[in-house]
């Protein structure tokens, strides 16, 4: 099994990546920050990888992405699965009043992630066969005035992995996005993170790494999210807009 | 980028004490120094923690700060030709079996619980069934990684001049953060045990088969029926085993049911004590003989029950452990089993072990040689705490001392008594670093 992870420093990349690891999995770590690359990698080899490799990139860069995808498949000899899991939260009420902020979330969450999604499913694509798991978000389901600059990235990225799996269908290649649930990583550091609703990276890891293998093309983490969401996508909006949530 | 946020229900394993504590939960090790810095300027103290399996107040820092390590769990070099592994001190017991056993390698000591950190089987230099032979945890640390709040990160061996590793070994969290621990693992050619149970009729029967067994098991361990008075006082069933040299590498992957919340306290009436001991010990008479068993059932029975320290209720329970030198060992135990059925608060689990003459490295490394026995005692308010006033008193009689990762309520004077090198170790105490634990102590002196 060859695994690239595309933005491998996240948390729950790195939770996902530990499920490939004691697989005995070939891993393709890719991110920014090459001292926390290598300190991923050293664990994951620990844990049981068979192969374990690195490659620096801002993954933001729209610059060479499709000849930088074949790179990274070369580097470890092809590729089974790939996992998409960079992006930024931003701040949204700055980025409201600031075009500069509100273009860099859109641009890291949705252009560069669409650029990345297209050129795996383009290599699926040749290969006939093989799994992208694109990790989207419930913010994108319905926009809310907390972060609906980012859920709208998160929702064109959701609507792209849509139509390719719309494209895929009855084909060997897979692609699936899957919605995470508030959860616990440095991206939400800044939360009150009360309540119940909170998952651990591991629980969401558990359906990205499920996701790779069966199902799709939309599903959420932890599960009960699907039917939260799908109350919350029907509620009226003389209600939905009382909310404060 | 993490910080520290107010945090209720950061409890201890006892779940006893419940105060709010300011929590940070870092990912990464450079994340360390700018906590520190944070308190500092805050003038607050800190502790490290870890899986929180500690019972008492040693693991806790109410109205301060705790830095959670287990986010630091990254194995950072494991050679099995030199047989250590490095890893971060947030890494688990559980994290590390399955990696170790993969190259037909196992952990040198354990605790009955596999989901401790590396960096709290330092803090509390613990000991497991192997104790005779192999000594504490802390006997097979080659090198660790101490971040000071000054900013040092100190790298420190066994023969460190300054004492900082001697103090940092059992020295309950107070020196400093562990980062990092490089540890030796030792040879096991499968992830089976090959076990023997005996039961035994009364205290003599337990010393007679320690004593036989010590030589020819790695691993020995008993429980008691402290119910049993008179002729079958300190009746019960001893468990001995080493690792099965041929058979699987692989722990059975499960997890166990889980207690879903706090019982109420009418579960744990003095009845059904009673009924859970007797039947304790008639299920394990009937196993009585020899086995192979998966080693997961052999060292870590209790973990099959995820989160059993709810059955005890709201108001959380009190483990005690004890240990009295070898020429006290026979009397004072007796004492404290006669002492616990009298009083009739009937404890779920009392095990009894004898440790072994290795020297511990730690300034305050609780194991000694001589007997040690440990008891849970539901937290029933006065009767309970005066019951473990009159253990103490028995323990103090005999000159033994007292585990701080287990009660909550050590008395001062007991730990002055029990650890003659509190002196030397109280000059390598960071001076940003405190607990509850080392508050009370503090305030009696
Ligand atoms: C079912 C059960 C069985 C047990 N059996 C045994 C046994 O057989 N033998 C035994 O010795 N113990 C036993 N224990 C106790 C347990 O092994 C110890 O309390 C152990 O230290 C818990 O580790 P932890 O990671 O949960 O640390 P915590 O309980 O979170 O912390 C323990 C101490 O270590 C310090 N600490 C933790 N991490 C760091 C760090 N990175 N840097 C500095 N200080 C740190 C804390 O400040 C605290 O003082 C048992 C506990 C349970 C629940
Ligand atoms: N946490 C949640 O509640 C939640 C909920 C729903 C969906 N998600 C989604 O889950 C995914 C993983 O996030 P997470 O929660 O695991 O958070 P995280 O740990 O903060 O991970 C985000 C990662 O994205 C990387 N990244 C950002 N911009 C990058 C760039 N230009 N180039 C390369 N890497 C870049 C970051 O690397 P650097 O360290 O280099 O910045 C970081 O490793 C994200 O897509 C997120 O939107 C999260």
């Amino acid at each position: 099994m060859r695994v690239i992870i595309l933005g491998a420093t996240s948390a729950i990349a790195e939770a996902t990546a530990r499920l490939y690891a004691k697989e005995g999995a070939d891993l393709l770590l890719v991110a920014r920050r090459e001292d926390r690359l290598l300190a991923i990698r050293d664990d994951l080899l620990i844990r049981g990888a068979a192969k374990a490799e690195v490659a620096v990139r801002d993954l933001a860069d729209p610059h060479g992405i499709e000849a930088d995808f074949a790179r990274f498949v070369a580097q470890i000899g092809g590729v089974d699965h790939i996992i998409l899991a960079y992006g930024i939260l931003g701040d949204q009420g700055p980025a409201e009043r600031d075009p500069a902020q509100a273009e860099e979330i859109l641009r890291i969450n949705f252009n560069s992630a669409a650029a990345w999604t297209l050129a795996a499913a383009g290599a699926l694509e040749k290969l006939g066969r093989g799994s992208l798991v694109v990790i989207g978000s419930v913010a994108g389901d319905r926009g809310r005035r907390a972060n609906f600059i980012y859920g709208a990235a998160k929702a064109g990225l959701a609507t792209l992995v849509e139509g390719l799996a719309h494209r895929f269908a009855g084909q060997g290649p897979r692609v699936v996005v899957v919605k995470p649930g508030p959860t616990i990583t440095p991206m939400t550091e800044s939360f009150n993170r009360k309540g119940a609703l909170w998952a651990t990276p591991e629980q969401v890891a558990a359906v990205v790494r499920r996701a790779a293998d069966r199902g799709g093309p939309v599903l959420y983490a932890p599960w009960h999210w699907r039917f939260i969401m799908l109350i919350i996508r029907h509620l009226p909006t003389f209600i939905f807009n009382r909310m404060n949530i | 980028m993490t910080r520290f946020a107010p945090t209720e229900g950061v409890l201890s394993w006892g779940r006893v004490i419940r105060e709010t504590q300011d929590v940070a939960r870092p990912l990464w090790r450079e994340d360390l120094p700018g906590l520190l810095r944070e308190d500092t300027a805050a003038g607050r103290s800190c502790l490290a923690i870890g899986a929180r399996r500690s019972y008492g107040d040693s693991g806790l820092n109410g109205g301060q700060t705790v830095i959670d390590m287990t986010g630091l769990d990254r194995g950072i070099a494991f050679d099995p030709a030199r047989r250590t592994m490095r890893a971060e001190a947030g890494m688990t017991f559980d994290a590390l079996l399955p990696i170790l056993l993969r190259s037909g390698h196992f952990l040198p000591v354990t605790p009955g619980t596999r989901f401790v950190t590396l960096g709290g089987a330092v803090a509390n230099d613990v000991h497991g069934k192997n104790h005779h032979g192999a000594g504490t945890f802390g006997c097979w640390v080659r090198r660790l990684g101490l971040l000071r709040s000054d900013g040092v990160e100190w790298e420190l061996t066994p023969d460190d001049p300054t004492g900082l590793f001697a103090a940092t070994v059992g020295g309950l969290g107070l020196t400093g953060i562990i980062t990092w621990v490089e540890f030796e693992v030792i040879p096991a050619g499968s992830a089976l045990m090959d076990t023997e149970t005996v039961p035994f009729d009364d205290l003599d029967g337990f010393f007679a088969i320690a004593a036989e067994s010590e030589a020819g098991f790695d691993y020995t361990v008993a429980w008691v029926d402290c119910l049993a008075t008179g002729a079958s006082l300190g009746r019960g069933i001893f468990s001995r085993g080493r690792h099965a040299p041929t058979g699987t590498r692989l722990l059975a992957d499960k997890t166990g049911p889980a207690v879903p919340f706090e019982f109420p306290e009418l579960a744990l009436n003095g009845l059904s004590v009673r009924a859970f001991n007797t039947l304790y010990n008639w299920r394990s008479r009937m196993k009585a003989g020899k086995a192979v068993v998966p080693a997961l059932s052999f060292f870590y029975p209790l973990d099959a029950l995820r989160h059993w320290n709810r059955i005890y209720g709201r108001r959380g329970m009190y483990q005690y452990q004890s240990v009295v030198p070898p020429s006290a060992a026979r009397e004072a135990t007796r004492a404290m089993l006669q002492t616990i059925a009298a009083a009739g608060q009937g404890s779920f689990l009392a095990v009894l072990k004898t440790f072994g003459d290795r020297v511990s490295p730690g300034l305050l490394s609780f194991p000694r040689e001589g007997t040690t026995l440990a008891l849970d005692f539901p937290n029933r308010g006065s009767d309970t705490l005066s019951l473990l006033d009159r253990l103490d008193a028995i323990v103090r009689e005999a000159g033994g001392r007292l585990y701080p990762a287990k009660d909550g309520r050590l008395p001062p004077d007991l730990f002055r008594s029990g650890y003659p090198a509190l002196g030397a170790f109280e000059h390598h105490v960071d001076p940003q670093f405190s607990s509850r634990f080392w508050r009370r102590m503090q305030a009696a002196a």
